[in-house]
């Protein structure tokens, strides 16, 4: 059966019933199961967000929801770093198809770099939640919150792992250009990490309180 | 039997190429073209930040949602289109994400329904 591919794309003339990359399809049928997490944390954060009664003396509302904390221009410059790191995530692809292999690694690298960014405001963030009082067992809105980026951020970090072993494997020479669909695919889950930031950005800081 | 071979990349993207298949768009973005989509991105980015802002003067609430939810879907649906090259890929890798997020957001209103959130 003849491979589909898009243009430019390596055709690996995959020898399968579909005649498309298994490894592809994995990480779509993957990425489709990890809306069902994501869409579990935001539904659940959506459902709690108004329950900040303090757990600790039991009083109802007495204490602080993470929405009264939040720091909108602060978290709206880190939602536009990891936007812009779909766009160096692309690029590396781009070159990697092409062959350019410096840029390929140059582009890798400043993904990795905004990626990093993004985490490190999010760890700034949450300290900063937590000396104003909303911490992950403050109350039931905080948990939810925590549990729903914590968990966001978590995927981020896996994706800046997995884009620094494209980057060590490409200096190793065991990542060329014919491997490209290896940074398509890792390429798929950093986008997918940067969409549910769109929608956390939304729902969970954007959305009136 | 099928071999593997590698299609050597265009000099230039928008280049139809030999071996292209009738069932997807031929018209690869470029890399001008990704950073064009980025810098669409980044300024609906803005709009949407300006709601925020624009609350504080009392923009009706319900103006807010739409106005925000629209932005959402839009982002995510270049990001998906253009970034995950859905838009030039086989349509199987469309339905089989689309089932899953498709899947999600019915579940998990239904949860929302039967938790009376929505009054």
């Amino acid at each position: 059966m003849s491979a589909h591919v898009a243009p430019g794309m390596p055709n690996y003339g995959h020898n399968t019933n579909t005649g498309m990359s298994n490894a592809k399809l994995m990480m779509w049928l993957f990425l489709g199961s990890e809306c069902l997490l994501f869409g579990a944390l935001i539904s659940t954060y959506m459902l709690y967000k108004n329950r900040f009664n303090d757990l600790r003396d039991g009083i109802p509302n007495s204490g602080t929801a993470p929405h009264d904390v939040f720091d909108i221009p602060f978290t709206s410059a880190s939602s536009f770093v990891l936007l812009m790191s779909s766009l160096t995530m692309v690029l590396a692809l781009s070159a990697i198809v092409r062959g350019q292999e410096a840029r390929f690694r140059g582009w890798t690298l400043t993904t990795v770099l905004l990626g990093s960014v993004f985490i490190a405001s999010q760890i700034y963030e949450f300290t900063v939640m937590v000396e104003e009082g909303v911490g992950y067992t403050t109350n039931i809105a905080s948990s939810a919150f925590f549990s729903l980026t914590g968990f966001h951020g978590v995927h981020v970090t896996i994706g800046i792992i997995m884009l620094m072993s494209l980057f060590v494997m490409n200096l190793q020479g065991k990542l060329k250009q014919e491997h490209s669909e290896t940074v398509e695919i890792v390429g798929l889950y950093w986008h997918f990490v940067d969409i549910v930031w769109i929608l956390i950005f939304t729902v969970v800081y954007l959305f009136p309180q | 039997m099928n071999e593997t071979t590698i299609v050597e990349p265009a000099e230039d993207l928008h280049e139809p190429m030999d071996d292209h298949h009738g069932d997807h768009d031929d018209h690869h973005p470029s890399d001008g073209d990704y950073i064009k989509i980025a810098i669409g991105l980044g300024i609906l980015t803005l709009i949407e930040v300006g709601t925020y802002f624009e609350s504080v003067h009392k923009m009706p609430e319900w103006l807010l949602y739409v106005v925000l939810i629209v932005l959402m879907i839009v982002k995510f649906v270049i990001v998906g289109l253009y970034f995950m090259h859905l838009k030039f890929d086989s349509k199987v890798y469309t339905w089989m994400f689309t089932a899953g997020m498709g899947f999600a957001i019915g579940v998990y209103f239904i949860m929302l329904f039967a938790q009376n959130f929505f009054g």
